[in-house]
């Protein structure tokens, strides 16, 4: 037996449901979830709106109550407790500063109200300014800062009273493009250097992907699957993740049986590939395959181990090109390449060529 | 010489003039109005405070500082020593002590009856609106009755109270200060209630949920971020019923009888029975600057906070 030590858990959903009970009815906004988030884990909950991600952020936080199930913080269970008596901060979509305060009597509040001293408070709010790169903002009022600045402030009062957990309500939605990348980057500098445990809700796949040690797909108010982002995205557990997280083409497929280790399949009339077979896949139904578009190759009509396609069309990115393609069964995949120096000459639209992909990037699908 | 071509043109300039004189136009009704009814009467009564009185009610045009003199001094008849106004500084005292009061209290009772409102879904909030605007359309007067018909020692409230046996005796409420207190915070109630609703009705409650994220009790956050950010609406409130508490006429002179005289009452008097216009002209004024710098004073140190 080995003895490999676990980080500690430090926070638990048992069982957790909400059902809001409404005029036309209930709505089941979380179902009997159970998610279990280490200690300085950054970790992520993705889904589309209506998923059920931000209730399940607002019941850690303490804004609502679960329905049935537990949660625990370190172990201890929180369920029934005020938000005030909950070491969990919140970073809010729309940061909720305090608009009659300044930068630092913002950051200072949480620890004015937990009655530490005002040595304390002034040193921490001094440390927390630094860190998050605000200290000549430090008298202003909030109306008077950058939404960016904004977004600095709002990390800095919910860091400032050192939270067991940090709760990050999609706080890089407000942004535009080129800042959010920056924030990303700053979020994972702060978590990196706090040590905290950051519970980060979005339903931006590549936010997800580019930040988390784990994440948490869910979909109407399931979590269908847990795990790495390279993990999620390599091997979706479903067909809505891997339609969620990136892009990618299904491929139909027959089962030509049961081989060690796996199963052999056919795609089309040309390609047959040994794969994995997954739990819960029928292996006697239809089967489906998914490939991403970067696993794709483009070859010659007719060598060997290809499908035979039409090139329909060719959509150019900067960094890389997508490549429509129809094949001999009717399905439209995309093909992507890298517009790497030294590249292969334009493929020309209409063109008759061969698609190939390696058999590991073929992986079988639940529906 | 280069100008920016940003800068307007003098032509322009001239015709964005014009447009804005034009607009003068426009609230010319309300100045006419201003200037006949309200400016030149004050104008009058301001006048008239440096005049004489005369024998029976009226004025004597020649000059005198008596009026001003009376408002707050005492001349004794027989040997001309001058001492305070005891009967109106009582009356001034009074005043002051029930508007505070009556402030305080609509602030009381306003507070929680706005933040219920503001809290209430959207389409429900026009119907807790609508209640608290009832009132307004009953006569003053008769309103005030209706609370001498409860208060009354034969009124609902002492009988209840009697017939349940908690008191032998019928309470004395009408005819003393309580009583103009009570009448008067039913009365001003909706000035402080509308103010207040309309400044927690733009209150972000997502800052509410902030405060308790960052370990506010229930207390904590209704002094450190509700009540801040309704502020404006605290203020306006507060002006809207200390101000016309101050001048109450109807409230103390019925439910106040004849012995719990306020301002009001005390100019009326002047201009009635007591026949000495100047000493009304000059309460009046007197009434007028004190409102007036205390306002300027408040708002002054507001904004020096900001």
């Amino acid at each position: 037996m080995e003895a490999q030590s676990q980080p500690a858990v430090a926070m638990e959903a048992r069982g957790v449901s909400k059902i809001f009970r409404g005029p036309e009815g209930d709505f089941h906004a979380l179902d009997s979830v159970s998610v279990s988030i280490a200690e300085g884990e950054f970790f992520t909950l993705l889904g589309p709106s209506g998923c059920g991600k931000t209730t399940l952020l607002r019941m850690i936080a303490g804004f609502e109550h679960p329905s049935a199930g537990q949660l625990l913080l370190h172990g201890e269970d929180i369920s029934d407790l005020p938000p005030y008596r909950r070491q969990v901060n919140t970073v809010f979509q729309s940061y909720a500063l305090f608009p009659h305060l300044s930068v630092a009597e913002n950051i200072a509040f949480g620890l004015r109200m937990l009655g530490r001293p005002n040595a304390e408070v002034d040193q921490t709010v001094d440390r927390m300014l630094k860190l998050v790169k605000m200290e000549p903002m430090r008298n202003r009022l909030t109306s008077q800062i950058s939404g960016g600045q904004q977004q600095r402030v709002a990390l800095a009062r919910a860091l400032a009273p050192a939270p067991k957990v940090l709760l990050l309500d999609e706080p890089l939605s407000a942004l535009d493009l080129k800042l959010r990348k920056e924030m990303q980057i700053e979020l994972k500098r702060l978590q990196h250097e706090t040590g905290i445990t950051f519970i980060f809700v979005t339903h931006d796949q590549e936010e997800a992907l580019t930040m988390s040690d784990r994440i948490a797909v869910m979909r109407d108010g399931h979590v269908l699957q847990i795990g790495a982002p390279r993990e999620i995205y390599d091997q979706p557990a479903n067909r809505f993740v891997a339609s969620f997280i990136g892009e990618t083409n299904f491929l139909s497929a027959t089962s030509e049986g049961i081989v060690d280790g796996g199963i052999r399949i056919r795609i089309g009339d040309t390609v047959s590939v040994e794969t994995d077979l997954p739990d819960g896949v029928d292996p006697k139904g239809d089967l489906t395959v998914v490939v991403r578009p970067e696993h794709i190759v483009l070859r010659e009509r007719g060598a060997p181990d290809t499908l035979s396609a039409t090139l329909t069309n060719a959509v150019y990115f900067g960094t890389d090109t997508h490549y429509h393609l129809e094949l001999a069964s009717g399905q439209h995949p995309i093909a992507r390449r890298q517009n790497a120096a030294g590249a292969p000459e334009r493929v020309e639209i209409g063109a008759a060529i061969g698609v190939a992909f390696a058999p590991s990037a073929a992986r079988l699908l639940r529906d | 010489m280069v100008r920016p071509t940003s800068a307007l043109s003098s032509g322009e300039i001239t015709a964005r003039r014009t447009i804005v004189r034009r607009y003068w136009l426009l609230c010319l009704p309300a100045l006419v109005l201003l200037v006949f009814a309200a400016s030149g009467p004050l104008l009058i009564v301001l006048a008239y405070s440096f005049l004489e009185p005369a024998e029976y009610s009226g004025v004597v045009w020649s000059l005198s500082g008596e009026g001003w003199f009376k408002v707050i001094l005492n001349r004794d008849i027989f040997d001309d020593t001058i001492s305070l106004a005891d009967a109106h500084m009582t009356i001034f005292w009074r005043s002051a002590k029930l508007s505070v009061l009556t402030t305080l209290l609509t602030l009381a009772i306003g507070f929680p009856t706005a933040y219920f409102i503001a809290t209430r879904p959207k389409t429900h909030r026009q119907y807790w609106l609508f209640l608290i605007t009832i009132p307004f359309w009953t006569n003053l007067l008769i309103r005030t009755y209706a609370i001498m018909e409860v208060i009354r020692n034969e009124g609902i409230l002492n009988s209840s109270l009697m017939s349940l046996g908690l008191i032998g005796a019928p309470l004395q409420i009408l005819y003393t200060d309580t009583a103009v207190l009570i009448g008067m915070v039913y009365v001003y109630l909706p000035l402080m209630v509308l103010p207040l609703y309309a400044a927690m009705e733009r209150l972000d409650f997502r800052l509410v949920e902030a405060g308790y994220d960052l370990y506010a009790t229930r207390f904590q956050v209704l002094r450190r971020v509700i009540v801040p950010l309704v502020k404006p609406g605290i203020i306006a409130g507060s002006i809207l019923v200390f101000i016309p508490s101050l001048g109450a006429y109807v409230t103390p002179r019925v439910l106040g009888g004849g012995k719990n005289m306020m301002i009001g009452n005390l100019i009326e008097l002047q201009f009635g029975e007591g026949r000495n216009w100047p000493l009304g002209a000059a309460l009046s004024i007197g009434l007028l600057v004190t409102v007036m710098a205390a306002l300027v004073f408040y708002v002054r140190n507001e904004q020096a906070e900001r």
